[in-house]
């Protein structure tokens, strides 16, 4: 048998594992559009696909909801979060990669022990402080307690560490201060553990539901997960509709994730060598 | 380089951001929690109560019932993920057509929306009950209504299928807690998937070429060369995955409304049950379990570091 012939072999065998595979993990998002296009007496079936698309589903939900409102609420508060994430964790892992301080072991592993701590354990006192500085329904309780992660100090800080320490000494022999070095030379090295930590970011404030729920109680202020989570219980006997409103929510993420996809995982190889 | 005090000062200086953020809304709240903890908690007549709470907890069926829950789901859902995951991520590391097709596609679960990912899977379960039907028609010993309403565990239904009872103790998770734990594992897989692709990238082809030409099966090439080489990836999935499935948390709240009265609720769930709902235990109790949890995290953490951590091989290090 020939090389090539033993390749295609081998690829279809792939193949023929991969696929099964991939279709169980795509069922359920087939599934939400078949559903999203049944009309209600359709729903109860197994069959996932509709006699005659109702593509009426999606404009009654748009009219429903004011997906608008809420799309700008969670587009500002999760492009500010990653903003700050972005700005907080550059300095952080410049400060454990890159510079060489006392008590930097101990504070290190500080940051770390934060990342173990259950969420629920922090949302009392989390909330006492924000009705403390009156902050309910203000995007800053949505934005300021998620600027900084650890996970993506974490990420930028072992990209730093992966840095040849030879490029910081010429570049400080040269006169380079810590400004221009990190702006200049670190900064850009590290871009793919930044774009990482962006998108993890974005990613987690665009889904989060139980902190958005907790600080904000007006209409106004509601994020897209939390417009419909509520009209996933108000309509819970409609379930096309709730499956059309699922599918206009998963729209943009999903978008930005098959837009940004190379650089996602570009980044995640960079950040998470070690 | 500059001096060690300049160093300290720009450090000081680049930490600042991160540090007022962290120290205010992530560890001074779990200090505060402490206090918390040693409260009643409950509002309008708040009273110390020392270590009240914790010597409680250790007494309460409740509690110790969340935590069973809790390590069944850690056991059914990170070796799960981690082995399909590792097995997706080596066929994806051939050179074949689609590749980037099916990485996107494995990914996606974990990038998307867990409400309305927790309503699809919430539905498909309901609808299901059809498919169920047509299976004990056709003699499979399944349960026939809802699997996510199944409160009975998944031994005791096996074993009851094979004709034997099984002692209350031995009858395992709930056939509901099994179906979170399956969304659990199709939301996590691609992140295993991804991230082992990535360890894999880091993987010298000439390594792998030179073992081969030695004769090398490709059971033993997993064994001897890629996996040992793949640890520092494997061991951080796991240290993840190990802390995420303990705070696991919205695909059960989302899924199983009220815990399925102890059968789907986790320690986070007690937690939420204890501090904010009608009838819990109090805020002061719900900060002591979510303490003992963290401890139970951290502790773990470190048994695994200590444990695994000298298995783990950093050749490929620079």
């Amino acid at each position: 048998m020939t090389r090539g012939g033993w390749r295609g072999r081998e690829e279809l065998l792939t193949h023929v594992v991969l696929l099964p595979l991939g279709l169980l993990v795509a069922f359920p998002f087939l599934w939400m559009i078949g559903t999203s296009l049944k009309t209600v007496a359709e729903t109860v079936h197994f069959w996932p696909w509709p006699h005659s698309p109702q593509w009426g589903n999606y404009a009654a939900v748009w009219r429903d909801i004011p997906f608008g409102r809420y799309l700008f609420v969670t587009a500002l508060s999760s492009s500010a979060v990653t903003l700050c994430v972005v700005t907080s964790s550059l300095g952080a892992g410049y400060a454990f990669g890159v510079l060489r301080w006392r008590g930097q072991g101990v504070l290190f592993g500080l940051y770390m022990a934060t990342m173990m701590v259950p969420f629920e354990v922090i949302l009392i006192p989390n909330y006492l402080t924000v009705l403390k500085l009156h902050w309910t329904n203000t995007f800053w309780a949505l934005i300021v307690p998620w600027a900084a992660n650890v996970f993506s100090v974490f990420l930028v800080t072992q990209s730093f560490r992966g840095l040849p320490r030879d490029f910081q000494e010429a570049a400080m022999l040269d006169g380079c201060g810590h400004w221009a070095y990190l702006r200049r030379i670190a900064a850009p090295l590290v871009s793919p553990a930044l774009a990482t930590s962006a998108i993890f970011a974005f990613l987690g404030s665009w889904n989060s539901l139980l902190w958005p729920l907790v600080v904000t109680d007006d209409k106004r202020m509601r994020t897209v997960e939390m417009g419909l989570s509520s009209f996933v219980q108000a309509e819970s006997s409609n379930v096309h509709l709730v499956m059309a409103g699922s599918v206009i929510a998963l729209l943009p993420v999903l978008a930005l994730f098959v837009a940004m996809q190379r650089r996602f995982i570009e980044g995640m190889a960079a950040g998470v060598k070690g | 380089m500059g001096s060690r005090r300049k160093q300290a000062l720009v450090a000081a200086l680049c930490l600042l951001p991160s540090a007022l953020v962290l120290g205010c809304f992530h560890l001074g709240p779990l200090l505060r929690a402490v206090g918390v903890s040693l409260h009643t908690g409950a509002i309008g007549h708040d009273a110390w109560v020392g270590l009240a709470n914790y010597r409680e907890l250790l007494h309460d069926p409740a509690f110790w019932a969340s935590l069973v829950v809790t390590m069944w789901f850690v056991l059914g859902t990170v070796p799960a993920t981690l082995f399909v995951g590792y097995l997706v991520a080596e066929l994806l590391n051939r050179d074949i057509r689609g590749r980037a097709f099916y990485r996107m596609l494995f990914f996606t679960p974990y990038v998307v929306s867990p409400v309305a990912a927790s309503a699809v899977w919430k539905w498909m379960f309901e609808v299901s009950t059809v498919v169920n039907a047509r299976l004990v028609a056709w003699g499979l010993p399944v349960p026939e209504q809802n699997w996510l309403l199944q409160p009975r565990g998944l031994f005791a239904l096996l074993g009851e299928a094979c004709g034997r009872e099984l002692p209350a103790w031995a009858g395992g998770p709930s056939v509901a807690l099994c179906c979170v734990m399956l969304v659990s594992i199709w939301t996590m897989l691609g992140f295993a998937v991804v991230v082992l692709l990535a360890g894999m990238s880091q993987v010298p082809a000439d390594v792998i070429e030179a073992a081969r030409l030695d004769g090398a099966t490709g059971w033993q090439l997993r064994r001897r060369i890629i996996v040992p080489l793949l640890s520092p990836t494997l061991f951080f999935l796991l240290i993840v995955f190990v802390i995420k499935a303990f705070q696991a948390f919205n695909t059960i709240y989302v899924m199983t409304p009220g815990g399925l009265s102890g059968r789907t609720g986790t320690v986070t769930f007690y937690i939420y049950e204890s501090a904010f709902m009608m009838g819990g235990k109090g805020a002061g109790y719900g900060s002591a379990v979510a303490l003992v949890l963290f401890g139970i995290i951290v502790s773990l953490t470190l048994v695994q570091f200590r444990v695994l951590g000298k298995r783990v091989h950093y050749g490929g290090r620079a």
